[in-house]
């Protein structure tokens, strides 16, 4: 198919979409009868239903859903030069895709190792981060949720979201003065004797995980707190004068009633990490391996926007695979983890 | 149709069905300006259905309802003469207590001055002058009702529409609030039409009562025919206590029928005239039992079971003899007590003819 | 010692921890502020100074970046906060069966990565503007606004869910009984009720839009914010005015947290005092007309 019949069925699609959704609504309205409340336009009165339809049908079709598959028509197309886009080379291929597998045409490698493994890595350093940052949470999420008083929760929900007022630059760059060759756990270390040259830990990528491992711990900390929180006191109380030894109550009462926020937790925070940018930019040695800032550099360093776009689809993908993973394992529905 | 033109409500063969379900079944009725109208019925019985098609918001699926003779279809609730007082007022928690009162108003373009002097008169005539400053959150429980009736008056109505208002309410409260709802009615004079599923309420503040079930109308009436002549099974068990001999028409003669029951044959006023093989139910009235009947009677033997004594009135429990083990109340007053055998002792117990009904049975006792 | 004791002492050895790991990376960061040493170090403590905030008062680029950091914030809480509370309107009022795919579609910016959603934006934008002869809206700022507010908006909606969940329809029907239009219903009764939640989406949505860095560094094209000066600054090496950059950021988040919760304190112990008040006339006005002196 040529590209730019691909451009108006784009354009076409979430006007499809509108379509079947009104057409579903009156459907919707003649089964239900008298039940049905009154019509949209007569309930909101004609100015407050434009508002209502304009803002939200301009923020999930032009803000929302159009972006995103624009983003997957560019990853299916060649870069070519300006004089040749819409002409006869300009169709639609899965060149950008190949060339993460397998590297470029020129290359003798059988496989493009450096993307494919560092996609890997950082799909599996995100997971191992979001159990790291669950194991961190969940005490003092049940200690806030479960056992102290409500003034203190407060004071350390103000402790908690403080630090996260500070942007994510300089979050990493706080551990960068941690942790840098001339940094302050080095100069302890010489000073005291330990060590006689300086441990890179950031060319280690300590640095870089334990800066992710800070970066997004809010996410799961309220996640946890809001889905513990729910649960009645009481429940907690009647299962411990049962007997039930401590760990037993945890996994057989708390965690089940929270797996709603467990879930929400785990997804945003793995989302967040594999998508992180600043901590990989900010902390990375010079052979650190993140799959973000590769999606950017082939935006800015090798200005090929369509390889880019399949880059970032490719992350898209695999966050959307993790969240229904997720969805599946704990046995929830998106409504019950995006809160 | 002259009657519909002078009545302040007509509903003309109301129906309204939500998918499957009839809420409101073929509902026909007048109210007249000035009266004061409650529908009784137990919750889920359509009262609330209707009372919102009156104000509007709801449509009916079928037939008409008139304000003031004037066809209501297609009217909103912001543009019928009715005011609604909510189950939970639905006062306004942002605005003052003036503010509250004077909203009707202010979107009818008011000028504030209007406005004042109408708020004013109002919080005199709930008794709360000089509160209009207050947040609303700051009122009691009783103060807030007030502020919804005046709310509700303040926009002129012709029919003010409550429903169950008062259920939130502590019982002290809620008798306080009875005497003080008729008060301001009778000051007002407009048609008050009041949805409760306490039948105290109902029989001691309206003017007429209408009683449904399922989404029916059984019965329309003043207090005293609803609870002194019911017209169905349901209006005589719902409202007031009674007690229910479930059984067959064996005989029917001038205005009497003899019902075939499970403690043996019973003769009561055969009010709707019901024929020989008619399923019935037989009820009597605890007050109309009393103990060692006279032999005109209709009489019931049994055991008193237990006596409760609760000062003006006693309650005797009584075990009637015969299959199914039925139980029966008796209401004595303070003189009429002495009579009463010990409990635990074999007795007869009875009451006139004419004191009991016999009624259709249709649904009765099946759920 | 009894177990009790030793449980206690367990918890709050964790709570330090936790908190430690929490403050002691910022803690540290904020005294290379003060340090006159060119590299940011704690040790060794080379001489107090204020020379590093100093310097960022001067450095152009900074103040540049801080300047359209704060207007670009402006704009996504215009777009994002009214977007947001028409979203979480119309959730209400969607039919059962097809919230499901709404909310769907309305969510996903809040599970997609921000990365993603700046380059999709720059990406759909560019070839908008090219093929309709608009390029003059191909603008880092505009670009970024837009991009923001698409998952700020989302962030806002969820807010203003939370609150739509306790509000009681039958206030509207109350307003509209009372002779109110719709319009009149809108303004006088849900939006009032809204209140705080615009005024906590609004900061939310402010705060998120000044401290992002993923979306912006595609968003923003040529152009720059403070984020994305600092990044670049990181980049090139550290030196302690960016930590003092940190400090007066933290300063001033932490002071308006503290405010904010002394005044709510503030506004919550004054509504029981006045209910109270009103429980205790209630009592006085239904006691037997004797008991009133």
């Amino acid at each position: 198919m040529h590209s730019s019949a691909g451009h108006s069925l784009i354009l076409a699609l979430p006007l499809l979409v509108t379509a079947g959704f009104i057409l579903f609504s009156l459907l919707e309205r003649r089964r239900l009868g008298a039940l049905a409340p009154v019509s949209f336009w007569r309930r909101n009165g004609i100015a407050i239903s434009t508002y209502l339809v304009v803002a939200v049908g301009l923020w999930t079709v032009i803000m929302i859903v159009l972006p995103q598959l624009y983003m997957i028509d560019l990853s299916l197309r060649p870069k070519l030069p300006p004089n040749q886009v819409g002409g006869p080379k300009d169709v639609y291929t899965l060149e950008n895709y190949r060339y993460f597998l397998y590297g470029s045409t020129t290359s003798t490698a059988a496989w493009n190792t450096t993307h494919i493994k560092a996609f890997f890595l950082t799909i599996g350093a995100s997971v191992l981060v979001t159990l790291l940052n669950f194991v961190l949470c969940y005490p003092l999420a049940f200690y806030m949720a479960q056992v102290t008083t409500r003034a203190r929760v407060r004071i350390f929900m103000l402790l908690l979201i403080t630090p996260y007022w500070v942007n994510e630059v300089l979050r990493a760059f706080a551990f960068r003065v941690l942790l840098g060759s001339q940094g302050v756990i080095n100069t302890i270390l010489l000073k005291l004797g330990l060590i006689d040259q300086p441990i890179d830990f950031l060319g280690l990528d300590v640095g870089l995980y334990a800066g992710l491992a800070y970066a997004y711990l809010l996410m799961m900390m309220f996640s946890l707190y809001n889905a513990i929180e729910s649960l009645d006191r009481n429940q907690v109380e009647a299962a411990r004068d049962l007997g039930a030894p401590w760990w037993y109550i945890h996994w057989s009462v708390v965690m089940p009633h929270a797996k709603p926020g467990i879930a929400s937790g785990a997804t945003l925070v793995f989302m967040l990490n594999a998508g992180a940018l600043a901590a990989p930019l900010v902390l990375g040695g010079p052979r650190t391996l993140w799959f973000t800032p590769i999606v950017y550099d082939r935006f800015y360093q090798a200005f090929n926007w369509q390889q880019g776009a399949a880059y970032a689809f490719i992350l898209l993908l695999a966050c959307i695979v993790f969240v229904l993973l997720v969805l599946r394992l704990f046995r929830v529905g998106l409504g019950e983890i995006a809160r | 149709m002259t009657a519909a033109l002078t009545a302040a409500i007509t509903l003309d063969h109301v129906s309204v069905r939500f998918g499957d379900f009839t809420a409101v079944d073929d509902a026909s009725l007048q109210i007249a300006p000035g009266e004061f109208f409650s529908f009784l019925g137990p919750s889920g019985c359509g009262k609330t259905t209707l009372l919102r098609t009156i104000s509007g918001f709801v449509e009916p699926t079928q037939g008409r309802v008139l304000l003031d003779g004037r066809d209501m279809q297609g009217i909103g609730p912001n543009r019928r003469p009715t005011a609604l007082i909510f189950q939970n007022l639905a006062l306004f928690p942002m605005m003052s207590v003036a503010d509250n009162i004077a909203y009707g108003l202010r979107v009818r373009g008011l000028s504030r001055r209007e406005r004042n002097a109408k708020v004013e008169s109002l919080l005199d005539l709930i008794a709360l002058p000089d509160q209009g400053g207050k947040r609303v959150d700051e009122l009691s429980g009783g103060q807030k009702q007030r502020v919804a009736i005046a709310r509700a008056l303040a926009v002129e109505p012709k029919v003010l529409l409550l429903d169950e208002p008062l259920s939130a309410l502590d019982l002290k409260l809620r008798q306080h609030m009875r005497n003080e709802l008729r008060a301001i009615q009778r000051r007002v004079g407009i048609t008050f039409i009041y949805i409760t599923h306490d039948q105290g309420e109902a029989l001691t503040m309206s003017d007429r009562i209408a009683v449904m079930n399922r989404g029916v109308i059984e019965q329309i009436g003043d207090g005293r025919t609803i609870y002194e002549a019911p017209r169905t099974a349901f209006v005589a068990s719902f409202v007031g206590e009674n007690n229910a001999f479930i059984g067959r028409v064996v005989a029917s003669e001038a205005g009497a029928a003899v019902v075939e029951t499970s403690i043996g044959l019973l003769r009561g006023r055969n009010a709707r005239g019901l024929v020989k093989g008619s399923e019935a139910v037989l009820f009597v009235r605890p007050e109309m039992l009393r103990p060692n009947p006279p032999a005109d009677h209709q009489w019931i033997a049994g055991q008193v079971a237990e006596i409760a004594y609760e000062g003006s009135l006693t309650h005797v429990a009584f075990a009637a003899a015969g299959t199914g083990g039925l139980k029966l109340t008796m209401t004595l007053a303070r003189g009429d007590t002495a009579a009463i055998p010990a409990a635990g002792t074999e007795a007869a117990i009875g009451y006139r003819a004419e004191d009991a009904l016999v009624l259709p049975r249709e649904t009765f006792g099946q759920d | 010692m009894n177990t009790a004791t030793i449980n206690r002492i367990a918890v709050w050895f964790y709570i330090g921890l936790f908190f430690l790991y929490l403050f002691g990376p910022l803690a540290i960061m904020g005294i290379t502020a003060f340090n006159s040493s060119s590299y940011p170090q704690v040790y060794p403590f080379e001489g107090f100074t204020l020379k590093w905030f100093d310097g960022l008062l001067n450095d152009a680029d900074i103040v540049y970046g801080l300047r359209n950091s704060l207007w670009i914030g402006f704009l996504v809480v215009l777009v994002s906060v009214p977007v947001g509370l028409a979203a979480a309107i119309l959730m209400t009022q969607v039919y059962a069966r097809a919230r499901s795919f709404y909310y769907l579609i309305v969510v996903s910016p809040v599970l997609t990565p921000g990365v993603i959603i700046g380059i999709s934006t720059v990406i759909f934008w560019r070839e908008m503007t090219g093929a309709t002869g608009t390029r003059f809206l191909y603008d880092g700022t505009l670009m970024t606004v837009v991009a923001q507010s698409s998952f700020i908006s989302a962030y806002t909606m969820l807010i203003f869910l939370a609150r739509l969940q306790r509000f009681d329809r039958a206030q509207e029907e109350a307003a509209l009984d009372l002779g109110a239009s719709h319009p009149q219903v809108f303004l006088h009764i849900l939006l009032p009720f809204m209140r705080p939640a615009i005024l906590s989406a609004a900061a939310l949505a402010f705060l998120s839009s000044f401290e992002n860095y993923n979306t912006t560094t595609f968003s923003i094209l040529a152009d720059k914010t403070l984020t994305t000066v600092l990044a670049g600054r990181l980049r090139q090496g550290t030196t302690p005015a960016i930590s003092a950059l940190a400090v007066l950021i933290i300063a001033v988040t932490f002071l308006g947290a503290v405010a904010f919760e002394l005044v709510k304190r503030r506004e919550e112990a004054a509504k029981a005092a006045r209910l109270r008040q009103a429980q205790r006339e209630e009592d006085r006005s239904l006691a037997p007309a004797g008991m009133k002196s």
